[in-house]
């Protein structure tokens, strides 16, 4: 029998999968923002709880509590973010009048109401974000336990809403194989979890469809400020270059871009990194290029415009150069 | 299906916008705080600790006299800057120190200077102890540290981050008052133990020089610039609600000659500052656990936003 590694059972156009097709960026059908802004500001602060007891498998997500157990020290250091980082947060955010979507772990709703509330008075918006950071998603899990999952995600968050929730982050990016079809399923309108793309495409599985939304993983502040090590001025210089690339495409393709931000509590929310941040969101608000907007607001927008352009999509076979 | 809430069970939830106000003596923003770790860390510990304390195998030569390196040489450089800028610090010490280096324990006396337990030897762990040796070795800590210095010993801190699911009931059984074993916060926080009362002081991991520079490879000049930018942010937070900071110190990286000038630079803007209060963490203790520890512990926190 042939060596399994000399074949190729997918190596024809397009991607070695069928969960959504290949569709490069520039060749999709141009959306625009309100007011024609040329980059949407969609800004991202994920409110996480970190377990002491949480397993070491399928892996440790990022800031998953390195030392032995109970990690009391990095435990305490992420629920700092809940304390007080993600009031820095939004003390920044309120000054400038933007608006952010809050993908938030299950496991905290129910203990920190005030958070919850604090969260909902300001009209961001609320995503599911899993059970808790001990939860990954993994291809080890039955079908129904992780439909299970999603589900009390789903119904904890909607509750804090006081709506059905839209938007659907997996605990560090986790997913299985059937994740897409079972948030279909269970009727989310979008997932932040595939770093694919700087715009939303849709992703359809045999439950229906919903949109992949483009949170940034490059320039979030867990890759650059935790992964890489930078410090806050490297940091705000990478996103400038960012944001000021999409802006000059914006105008060259005339499409609207995303400058998606991740802003984590227990990252960001610090005395030594949150004066960088206010000056660097100033700076980006003040250049008056951008639309502040939730995921699902940038969703609707962009689902209402495919509706009447997403025909005209070009077909795999024919997207090749 | 969602599970407990972890460390948050051994303190209430108060968050920054919603919490009793502190003032410091004379209205200070903020309470500063100097945490030089002066640690020993033996050549060859026992094994079975859960984890290998040294990378290499015996004997991690590299390892072992890198540490040395802050008792024969840095230390004196931290010392020589505190005093130049009329600051004291509060030593993390492991009491081993006091029978190994008796001349650096009596310095830091002489100096002032607040000594705390940071266990006895660095290279023993307590994760597996039961809470009899546990409270053996704190007790054997605070009794070495106080036949040296002749003072009561107040904090605590767990050698090498250590821990156990019970360590911070035992100790105010052992007379501490305060430990900074838990570090969600800013301001003091009091923790919830069997008996007696028990308050954690704020340790400022996330800008502490063994981090930053030790293992995340910042540059002496990027450290002080996160110094100075965190001072300035919980100076300008402490106008409404006092603040405290700590800059915790291992003579072993900073009092590195390439390093030294950085902590220079720090000490220089923050006491270019009027509203600061220069204090142990002892003091600080002593003042929260007198003035607050208690409208705290009994502050309900509202569950309904209030419009920003």
């Amino acid at each position: 029998m042939k060596n399994v590694r000399l074949t190729y059972p997918y190596r024809h156009v397009g991607l070695d999968h069928d969960w959504f097709r290949h569709a490069p960026t520039h060749l999709r059908p141009p959306v625009s923002w309100p007011d024609n802004k040329p980059v949407a500001l969609w800004i991202t602060v994920p409110v996480e709880h970190f377990p002491l007891d949480a397993p070491s498998q399928p892996f440790r997500p990022l800031g998953s509590l390195p030392l032995g157990y109970p990690d009391l020290w990095n435990a305490s250091s992420r629920d700092y973010g809940l304390r007080l980082g993600i009031y820095r947060l939004m003390n920044v955010l309120d000054r400038l009048d933007l608006r952010a979507t809050a993908p938030i772990n299950a496991s905290i709703v129910n203990s920190y109401p005030r958070l919850v509330d604090e969260i909902a008075i300001r009209q961001w918006e609320f995503s599911a974000h899993g059970v808790d950071m001990g939860h990954l998603h993994h291809q080890s899990l039955e079908r129904d336990v992780e439909r299970k999952m999603i589900e009390e995600a789903q119904n904890t968050v909607s509750a804090a809403a006081g709506g059905p929730v839209q938007g659907w982050y997996s605990p560090d990016r986790s997913q299985s194989s059937r994740t897409f079809a079972l948030l279909a399923e269970l009727g989310f309108g979008y997932a932040t979890d595939w770093a694919n793309d700087d715009m939303p495409y849709e992703v359809t599985t045999p439950s229906g469809s919903l949109y992949a939304m483009p949170l940034t993983h490059e320039w979030s502040d867990r890759h650059l400020l935790v992964q890489h090590n930078l410090n806050v001025d490297e940091y705000t210089e990478q996103v400038w270059q960012a944001f000021t690339r999409l802006a000059e495409e914006s105008a060259q393709h005339g499409c609207g871009r995303i400058l998606s931000l991740s802003l984590t509590p227990w990252i960001f929310g610090y005395p030594h990194r949150i004066g960088g941040l206010e000056r660097m969101l100033t700076r980006i608000v003040e250049s008056g290029l951008t639309w502040n907007a939730t995921g699902i607001e940038i969703v609707d927008a962009v689902r209402i415009q495919a509706r009447s352009t997403f025909t005209t999509l070009p077909s795999p076979s024919t997207n090749t150069r | 299906m969602a599970s407990a809430p972890g460390v948050a069970t051994r303190y209430d939830y108060l968050p920054l916008i919603d919490r009793p106000r502190i003032r410091w003596p004379d209205n200070a923003r903020v309470a500063l705080w100097i945490c030089p770790n002066i640690e020993f860390y033996e050549l060859a510990p026992p094994d079975g600790q859960g984890r290998p304390i040294w990378p290499r195998p015996f004997p991690d030569t590299l390892s072992y006299s890198l540490r040395d390196y802050g008792n024969r040489a840095g230390i004196w450089r931290v010392m020589e800057a505190c005093e130049r800028f009329g600051l004291r610090c509060s030593v993390s010490l492991n009491a081993a120190m006091c029978d190994h280096m008796p001349e650096i324990v009596d310095t830091c006396v002489g100096m002032g200077w607040e000594l705390l337990s940071h266990g006895i030897y660095n290279t023993r762990l307590i994760y597996g102890l039961s809470e009899t040796e546990i409270r053996e070795m704190i007790l054997d800590s605070t009794a070495t540290i106080r036949r040296h210095s002749g003072k009561n010993v107040d904090g605590f801190l767990a050698p090498a981050i250590s821990s156990t699911e019970t360590f911070l009931d035992l100790l105010p059984e052992c007379g501490i008052k305060y430990t900074i074993d838990v570090v969600p916060d800013d301001q003091p926080v009091p923790i919830k133990v069997r008996n007696g009362r028990l308050v954690a002081i704020p340790y400022s991991t996330e800008i502490n020089d063994i981090r930053i520079m030790g293992m995340r490879g910042h540059r002496p000049d990027e450290w002080a610039d996160m110094l100075k930018a965190s001072f300035d942010q919980l100076y300008q937070e402490g106008e409404h609600n006092g603040m405290v900071m700590c800059v915790p110190l291992h003579p072993f990286v900073v009092g590195q000659p390439h390093r030294i000038s950085a902590f220079h630079d720090v000490l220089r803007h923050i006491t270019s500052h009027e509203d600061v209060w220069f204090a142990t963490a002892g003091e600080i203790a002593d003042w929260y656990l007198k003035h607050y520890y208690d409208a705290a512990a009994q502050y309900r926190v509202s569950e309904k936003a209030v419009r920003p």
